[in-house]
């Protein structure tokens, strides 16, 4: 049985193509069979952070205007087997998407795929609501920050009225997944922490991914950063939060940093 | 360095807590309107319909407003009457 994803936030910048990658490439190494679908039509990114910018021939909306066939705009990962992409189209503006081009080309995703992830533009406007429209499960990306944690919260209400899901009466799954985490500065009470966010939120938590170096490195070379540094800290958070997804308990580990000696942690603080 | 020892000395007293109090408080606010979107613009349109039986008013010139504390919130009537407006009423009728 296929599961329709979406990864969303509401504000920009927090990380959801970033997640996308990087849970698709995750649960695409425990088996499945995934396709990320960037859904930011005009402002594609999806395919520079999957490495696959100068494969992509057809898109989204060409298969929704019926120019080109599904089988013909999916490109599979040079890296994994079982991982695809959907790229947006960087020409057209975002008009060019229709509820039902979005419905026939979700419904056939799904025949095709054990995991559809849709990477959702940032905002509220149209290709926000598309993206989300008939996924069974979201992500809901946020940042240790006021305006990322407030945005969420208008996402968490949309998600609740405006997906196929929610207006069928059912209950569309909500994860929070917190990126961009700096455990020494939530415990100073410099930043928002877990606990903050999570009973602002009212929703489970997938995963806390740590600040890191790890994540601009991978996205430099074009590569999930589960893909680039699996041993790294952000890819080992997304490969258990990815497990999590499947449904496997596993025990949620709050990232912490290296410790730093006293001098390090003086010249470090004046560096933030 | 005496700005590092400062914030040394400042370290229990971070702004979280103040980031987290802000939230919760917009948050309850802005859900509240979430559920009721058009409340206000119901409530005005039929405060609105019924003064407009007795006394002759500029729409303009009625507004409602709500505001929502922590435990308590109101609901704010301004309705300007124009001078004489009981004998404009008397005149019409």
């Amino acid at each position: 049985m296929a599961k329709v994803l979406v990864v969303t936030s509401g504000k920009g910048g927090v990380g959801k193509t970033t997640s996308t990658a990087a849970l698709g490439a995750a649960l695409a190494q425990q088996g499945q069979k995934v396709v990320v679908v960037d859904f930011d039509v005009g402002l594609r990114n999806l395919d520079l952070i999957m490495g696959a910018e100068r494969r992509v021939v057809f898109d989204l909306i060409n298969v929704a205007q019926g120019v080109a066939k599904l089988s013909q705009a999916l490109i599979r990962d040079k890296r994994l087997e079982s991982l695809w992409l959907l790229p947006a189209s960087q020409t057209r503006d975002k008009d060019a998407l229709t509820d039902e081009g979005v419905r026939d080309i979700i419904a056939d995703l799904r025949t095709k795929f054990d995991w559809v992830i849709c990477d959702s533009p940032a905002g509220i406007e149209r290709g926000a609501t598309l993206a989300m429209r008939y996924a069974d499960e979201a992500v809901i990306v946020a940042n240790p920050e006021v305006s990322s944690v407030r945005d969420a919260d208008r996402i968490v209400g949309m998600l609740d009225s405006k997906t196929v899901k929610a207006e069928k009466g059912e209950q569309l799954k909500k994860h929070v997944l917190i990126t961009r985490y700096d455990t020494g500065r939530a415990a100073r009470g410099e930043m928002l922490n877990i606990d903050d966010i999570l009973e602002i939120l009212a929703i489970p938590l997938l995963g806390i991914i740590p600040e890191s170096q790890d994540v601009l490195k991978a996205s430099n070379v074009g590569s999930p950063v589960t893909l680039n540094n699996a041993a790294s800290m952000p890819a080992k958070a997304y490969i258990e939060a990815a497990r999590r997804l499947t449904g496997e308990t596993v025990a949620m580990v709050v990232p912490s940093e290296q410790r730093k000696g006293f001098m390090g942690r003086l010249l470090g603080r004046r560096a933030a | 360095m005496s700005m590092n020892l400062l914030n040394l000395l400042r370290r229990r007293t971070g702004s979280a807590p103040v980031a987290r109090e802000r939230l919760q408080i917009l948050l309850a606010h802005e859900r509240g309107l979430r559920s009721q979107p058009d409340l206000l613009d119901v409530l005005r349109a039929e405060i609105l319909a019924v003064v407009s039986r007795h006394v002759v008013l500029d729409p303009e010139k009625v507004i409602v407003r709500m505001d929502r504390g922590k435990s308590v919130s109101t609901l704010e009537v301004d309705i300007e009457l124009p001078n004489g407006f009981d004998k404009r009423m008397a005149v019409a009728s």
